[in-house]
């Protein structure tokens, strides 16, 4: 393969010595290998808890990657996103829910078969197309927003720099898909239980004395 | 051996396939099947992060920044509609959800 003339994690790969790429390409395997293999777990482990966690080491090992190709921000967004926040939703609705797991484990070779010619088709196609894929310089330099060198400019602020001036108006959708997922999942779990006593804050303020205070005029002698 | 833009694509169809792959082992289990689609999700944000980086293109990122929300409120909603479900029916099972069929 050719050596491509781009800025790779900020730093021109072609000066760097043998050893910083060899190093390089260590990690590239040790998180590929790691990552692939939790993965493959995440479908494969029998407790739904164990998945959860084997997502966890696949979205850290996912970040390890991101930052291999100099996408800072977004690797450290990765782990807070997701591992800070879904995994945990996960993990939460998993332990939540009283299911028989093992129940839900029968048959479940049934379609192994199928889903495995499936996979190994997909995964021949995009080997096939993708893995000999090469980009000749003029193509990787022709970028519409070229990364600036990571001694000039830090990656989120470069990211910044893109998202709040040419993707601003994608941004202010992100948070508008973000803000109706959050009210549609309120609305989705939240329940009005009969037979429980609430606070009813306006009837407690439309009290007057009329209506609150029964005065009861009582004989002498005799209860009410 | 220097690390090219293919390695980086393989490792993204690898995790694509295993979270299709997801799809038809756990065909009773939501849940694990919310689990593959955040795993294919995963790979195309990886793809997207090695086009940037290769081509030199911040936007690559950019996407996979939005890709990112996307996949946060697929879940937040996903997994709310599965605690409604197995509110009102007692079960996640794929085969319980027919009420629609008519």
């Amino acid at each position: 393969m050719t050596p491509l003339p781009v800025h790779f994690a900020g730093v021109k790969v072609g000066k760097t010595k043998g050893t910083a790429m060899g190093l390089q390409a260590v990690f590239f395997y040790l998180f590929a290998f790691v990552a692939v293999a939790s993965a493959f777990m995440v479908i494969a482990a029998r407790n739904p808890v164990h998945s959860v966690l084997f997502l966890i080491l696949t979205f850290f090992n996912a970040a390890g990657l991101f930052l291999l190709t100099g996408a800072e921000f977004l690797a450290i967004i990765l782990l807070v996103v997701y591992v800070g926040a879904v995994a945990v939703l996960f993990l939460f609705v998993v332990m939540m829910l009283d299911v028989d797991f093992a129940q839900l484990r029968s048959g479940f070779l049934e379609y192994a078969p199928v889903g495995a010619l499936v996979g190994l088709i997909l995964a021949g196609e995009l080997i096939i197309v993708l893995g000999g894929a090469t980009f000749s310089p003029e193509i990787a330099a022709s970028g519409a927003q070229a990364i600036p060198a990571l001694s000039d400019r830090s990656n989120t602020g470069a990211l910044g720099d893109v998202l709040y001036t040419d993707y601003i108006y994608f941004f202010q959708i992100a948070g508008l898909i973000l803000l109706v997922a959050m009210i549609g999942a309120i609305v989705l779990t939240l329940r009005h239980r009969e037979n429980i006593k609430r606070q009813d804050i306006s009837r407690q303020v439309a009290r007057t004395p009329a209506t609150s205070v029964d005065v009861v005029k009582v004989k002498p002698g005799q209860g009410i | 051996m220097e690390i090219g833009i293919s390695h980086y694509l393989t490792v993204g169809a690898l995790l694509f396939t295993i979270g299709v792959f997801g799809i038809f082992l756990n065909r009773k289990n939501v849940i694990v099947i919310l689990m593959s689609v955040e795993l294919i999700l995963l790979a195309v944000n990886l793809n997207m992060v090695a086009f940037s980086a290769f081509l030199n293109d911040i936007v690559g990122q950019v996407f996979a920044l939005f890709i990112l929300t996307v996949a946060a409120a697929e879940a937040a909603i996903g997994l709310a509609i599965l605690v409604t479900f197995y509110r009102n029916r007692g079960s996640i099972a794929v085969e319980d959800i027919n009420t629609m069929k008519g």
